[in-house]
């Protein structure tokens, strides 16, 4: 052949289509790998979805439990003829509903192609029932069974939390969720959610060009069984748990009841909270629970901080013996209030004076604590108030304020207590002193406290200086919990300075109104209450009822904190509602000469 | 067909003047895409293969009106008309390339769809058309010789503004089509070292980017000392060796610029994607759920259809939307799919069958005119069916363009059924007289 461009040309163009053809050569022919990746994708995965995890409460009975429901699956291109009202009959759906959804199938049907669509899901065991009878009828329909959450105690929603179906956002930040998968949003379902969920399983079918399922891959011998969930318990007590809702009904805040020698949580209400009826089916009611002013997806017991108010004497008074900066016998003058810088003062309300430490708690005088906290502040120890203000704060964080618990309960909020800079960037350094933060020693001003931490703080009294971290799973034979539980955590003050706290907190419930305890009303025959009220001042209204209590005092099986918002003095809320909890816990009933408080609780209404 | 009249008034007939191969190959090639369109459509859109709303039907509307008017190309139009012609609408086609940069809509990213209704062409695909004609004009007039500065620079306007105007709509694939002008222009007499010079510096920016500099250093050294002394070899002008030194150091300082603006070209004139595409052919970068997704997906869909194919209507991933485009740009991995390797080649025998005659014919013309359009029509098939396939099996980085007669698209079509006819026409014409 003659050597002309022409021919180069054609040379080249024979080098070019021959690169093309060894290429495709080796993958098609000689390469095997391509081969088993095109079975891979012709390879139809059928999920089997575990059962998810039984909660129980911690005497065995079921908070959360599994039931069954139907998904109705339709294939639109195996429709061939549909008699719309009679479907919508045996669906007990609307005609339009079915209507549209055929019209949706129409409309993307080259999108949709083979493929098989949800027409309706979670119906119930009758409605499916009354389909399966007349199935044959409409071809292309079939039923699939699905595990839904049941809950056969009214535990409460903010508490078990509830599950829904994986959205885009999760997806992106859990690369090992599916769509279509369930996961807990919320509470438990959500602190437990590894637990809980299981393994998927799956199925392997062998499908052909037109997306239809030709047989088992390998007879099944691939497959995968689902592994279901693990059971978990609570440290709940279902019982207790409906009493607390059921006294808080009507009423906007917290209760929470810990078991001192354990850290574990009885009982958690946070009111208003969401019904478990609507937990299954979350998503239809989002809009009315997310519109409710009063928020009710909003778990107080851990996410809000409010100023603990007078039970944080308590802590003040401890920090105060633990500096040597006050003795269980000072007594100090109180006239209705404390004075400082001029004419301010601080008022307090009308008791004996002057009076020692325990009488102080027991009444609860402000103008004692003003006292003691400026002894603190002022001592001659360190070189400036601010110096002094941060030891305080140390002490204060030793008691579990100012800083997340470490609870396994999801979405912890850690509150706050201020430090000497965060003073300094408002007033200048040096440029403020005891005066200018005198309502910390009554728990008002820059503090702010969970009802959580709050109730760490009733059993860190009834433990006399120790706390376990306030958790909500317990041991059992599937899970362990973490050790950090089963730690004891000091606070800096000593032991010892806690009995004479301890003592104030018994005579404050049991010392005689004409003594002026504040708590009496939480005097139960025989138990041995202790306990602290608190108003504690809110700038959104009336003021906030706080009460914490723990019985019985030298052996103390539980502590409770109750926290009622804008319903006045601790004495008259929150105290019914913590001390009722703490009777029916210890005794299981309520003794008849208290059952007008019960009756004024239940009857009380604020919304 | 009454083609009688028309016989008789020629000296040649029909069978003499048409190159009806040719037609042969193209008629199979439009009948091959038209099924694989169906084959790969047919498991979302089930339906019958002339069902107007479906892919296929469309297709078989478009074959149809490509029929009638290659027809009246090749029959009715007279062949004088191409020669008249292609100044005024390649003028035009420019001005809608650049008209469609304005108007159109982004798709994509790129703009280069006229919308009129129901119908949408790019101007880009009949841009191909009118540029080989201008080609074609510019270089058969009287004393041409790409040799003189003036017409080597009118050439290189002819193909450069277009490309560019293209280049300006991100229709990246299109524009390098027009790369392949560069063969056209070597039949005519290009110097062969442009086009090693292309291949050298293709091979030095995918180096550069695979290696470091360094090695590209050296590599270019090797090449640039290899092809000077074979120049140098048994010469004996003083002043020849001069000037061979003297480009030699020219190509070399060029290389070493492309050399060291590697980086700055692909990482800051690429765009996005187009680096995405690159990076992952040369295997610098795995993007199993981007880029890579599609070609990996093509190449398993091709790599499993095996020496036979799995039949008509059998394959399992280019029927379920694992393979992206799959009526369009990546057609090919249903013909390799279904069809197996005996299907690729003979789809790939039928592509350089039908250069071949397209070359050989052109040879045989006596009218630059012709030669020159016939070559530049071969250049455009081979362009796409290199890099369209090139693609699917992972030699190419994904671009764009479709496969020639195959591939789902009115616009593409018709536009290639236009390009090879007028070529059949004029070589029609010049059979007649000798």
């Amino acid at each position: 052949m003659e050597v002309n461009r022409k021919n180069k040309l054609l040379l080249g163009l024979a080098a070019v289509a021959l690169v093309l053809l060894g290429k495709l050569f080796y993958i098609q022919v000689i390469d095997d790998s391509y081969k088993k990746d095109a079975s891979n994708n012709s390879m139809v995965y059928s999920v089997i979805y575990p059962p998810r995890g039984v909660i129980y409460d911690r005497n065995g009975e079921i908070l959360v439990g599994n039931s069954v429901c139907y998904d109705i699956l339709v294939t639109p291109r195996e429709v061939t003829s549909l008699d719309t009202v009679a479907l919508a009959h045996a669906l007990d759906t609307s005609v339009d509903f079915v209507r549209e959804k055929m019209q949706y199938y129409h409309k993307y049907r080259s999108r949709i192609g083979f493929q098989t669509q949800t027409f309706l899901k979670q119906v119930s065991v009758e409605t499916y029932i009354k389909f399966a009878e007349q199935e044959y009828l409409f071809p292309g329909f079939r039923a699939q069974v699905r595990s839904i959450r049941d809950y056969p105690f009214n535990a409460g929603g903010n508490l078990l939390g509830y599950i829904s179906e994986v959205d885009a956002d999760y997806l992106k930040t859990h690369p090992e969720y599916r769509s279509g998968d369930y996961v807990g949003r919320t509470g438990l379902e959500a602190a437990m959610e590894e637990q809980l969920r299981g393994e998927k399983g799956y199925h392997i079918f062998l499908r052909d060009s037109r997306n239809r399922v030709q047989s088992p891959y390998m007879d099944g011998s691939e497959d995968k069984s689902a592994v279901p969930g693990k059971d978990i318990v609570s440290t709940i007590d279902a019982h207790l748990q409906q009493y607390g809702q059921l006294l808080m009904e009507g009423k906007v805040g917290s209760v929470v009841a810990i078991e001192p020698s354990t850290g574990e949580i009885l009982a958690m209400v946070s009111s208003p909270g969401i019904d478990v009826d609507v937990l299954t089916d979350i998503g239809k009611h989002y809009k009315e629970i997310s519109s409710n002013p009063r928020k009710p997806m909003f778990n107080r017991t851990v996410m809000a901080s409010y100023p603990p108010g007078s039970v944080f004497k308590l802590v003040n008074g401890l920090i105060g013996m633990q500096e040597g900066v006050l003795k269980e016998t000072d007594s100090y003058p109180c006239y209705k209030g404390y004075y400082y810088s001029g004419n301010h003062k601080l008022g307090c309300h009308a008791h004996s004076s002057p009076l020692m430490l325990k009488d102080a708690i027991a009444t609860s005088c402000n103008g004692y604590f003003c006292y003691v906290l400026r002894n603190i502040l002022e001592n001659r120890k360190y070189s400036s108030t601010a110096e002094a203000l941060d030891k305080w704060r140390e002490y204060v964080l030793s008691f579990g304020f100012g800083r997340k618990l470490g609870s396994d309960f999801p979405s912890e909020l850690g509150g706050n207590i201020p430090t000497s800079s965060y003073y300094n960037k408002i007033y200048g350094k040096n440029r403020w002193r005891f005066q200018t933060v005198v309502s910390l020693s009554i728990g008002q001003g820059e503090i702010g406290a969970t009802p959580l931490q709050i109730a760490n703080l009733a059993a860190t009294m009834a433990n006399r200086g120790y706390w376990y971290i306030p958790h909500i799973v317990k041991d059992s034979e599937n899970y362990r919990i973490d050790d950090k539980y089963r730690e004891k955590n000091y606070t800096l003050v000593d032991t010892t300075y806690f009995e004479t706290a301890v003592e104030g907190m018994y005579m404050a419930v049991n010392g005689g109104g004409s003594a002026g305890g504040t708590a009496f009303a939480a005097a139960v025959e025989g138990l041995d209450v202790c306990g602290k009220t608190g108003t504690a001042q809110n700038p959104h209204g009336k003021d906030n009822s706080v009460f914490i209590c723990f019985a019985p005092k030298d052996d103390p099986k539980i502590a409770v904190a109750a926290y009622v918002e804008n319903a006045g003095f601790g004495a008259t809320w929150a105290l019914p509602v913590a001390s009722l909890m703490l009777e029916k816990y210890l005794t299981g009933e309520i003794s008849p000469k208290r059952k007008y408080l019960e009756d004024r609780m239940l009857n009380a209404k604020f919304f | 067909m009454g083609y009688g009249s028309v016989r008789t008034s020629y000296d040649r007939g029909l069978k003499q003047t048409v190159d009806w191969r040719l037609i042969g190959c193209y008629l199979a090639l439009v009948l091959i895409g038209w099924v694989n369109i169906y084959a790969s459509i047919h498991s979302t859109e089930p339906s019958s293969i002339f069902d107007l709303g479906s892919r296929s039907g469309k297709q078989f509307l478009w074959i149809c009106i490509s029929l009638v008017v290659d027809f009246l190309v090749l029959f009715v139009l007279t062949a004088r008309f191409w020669e008249v012609i292609p100044a005024a609408s390649y003028l035009l086609v420019l001005f809608l390339l650049v008209l469609v940069i304005f108007v159109s809509k982004d798709v994509k990213g790129s703009h280069s769809w006229f919308e009129l209704g129901p119908v949408k062409f790019q101007p880009a695909e009949i841009s191909k058309i009118t540029t080989s004609l201008m080609l074609a004009l510019v270089m058969s007039r009287q004393g041409f010789r790409l040799s003189s500065a003036k017409d080597f620079l009118t050439v290189a306007a002819v193909i450069g503004i277009p490309m560019l105007a293209i280049l300006g709509e991100s229709e990246t694939g299109s524009a390098l089509v027009y790369v392949g002008y560069i063969f056209v222009l070597y039949r005519e007499g290009l110097s062969g070292w442009w086009l090693a010079f292309l291949g050298i510096a293709i091979l030095l920016f995918i180096l550069t980017l695979t290696t470091t500099w360094w090695i590209s250093l050296i590599v270019l050294g090797l090449l640039a000392a290899a092809c000077t002394l074979y120049c140098l070899h048994g010469s004996r002008s003083r002043n020849y060796r001069r000037r061979i030194i003297f480009r030699a150091l020219l190509a070399f300082a060029a290389g070493v610029v492309l050399i060291f603006a590697t980086d700055f070209i692909f990482n800051n004139v690429l765009q996005d994607h187009q680096r995405k595409r690159i990076e992952v052919l040369l295997g610098l970068k795995e993007d199993p759920s981007g880029v890579g997704y599609n070609v990996r997906q093509s190449m398993i869909a091709i790599g499993s259809g095996g020496l036979f194919g799995k039949g008509f209507l059998s394959g399992t991933q280019t029927s379920f939307g694992f393979v992206p485009e799959q009526s369009t740009d990546f057609i090919f991995c249903t013909i390799g799919e279904e069809w197996g390797f005996v299907g690729c080649l003979v789809v790939i025998l039928l592509y350089v069958y039908m250069i071949y005659r397209i070359i050989q014919d052109a040879e045989r013309c006596r009218g630059a005119f012709t030669r020159i359009y016939g070559y530049c029509v071969a250049a455009c098939m081979f362009m796409h069916l290199f890099i369209n396939i090139g693609m699917t099996i992972g030699l190419m980085p994904v671009i764009g363009i479709p496969l020639p007669m195959i591939s789902y698209g009115g616009s593409s079509l018709l536009a290639f059924s236009l390009l090879v006819f007028i070529f059949l026409a004029l070589h029609r014409q010049e059979c007649k007289y000798f």
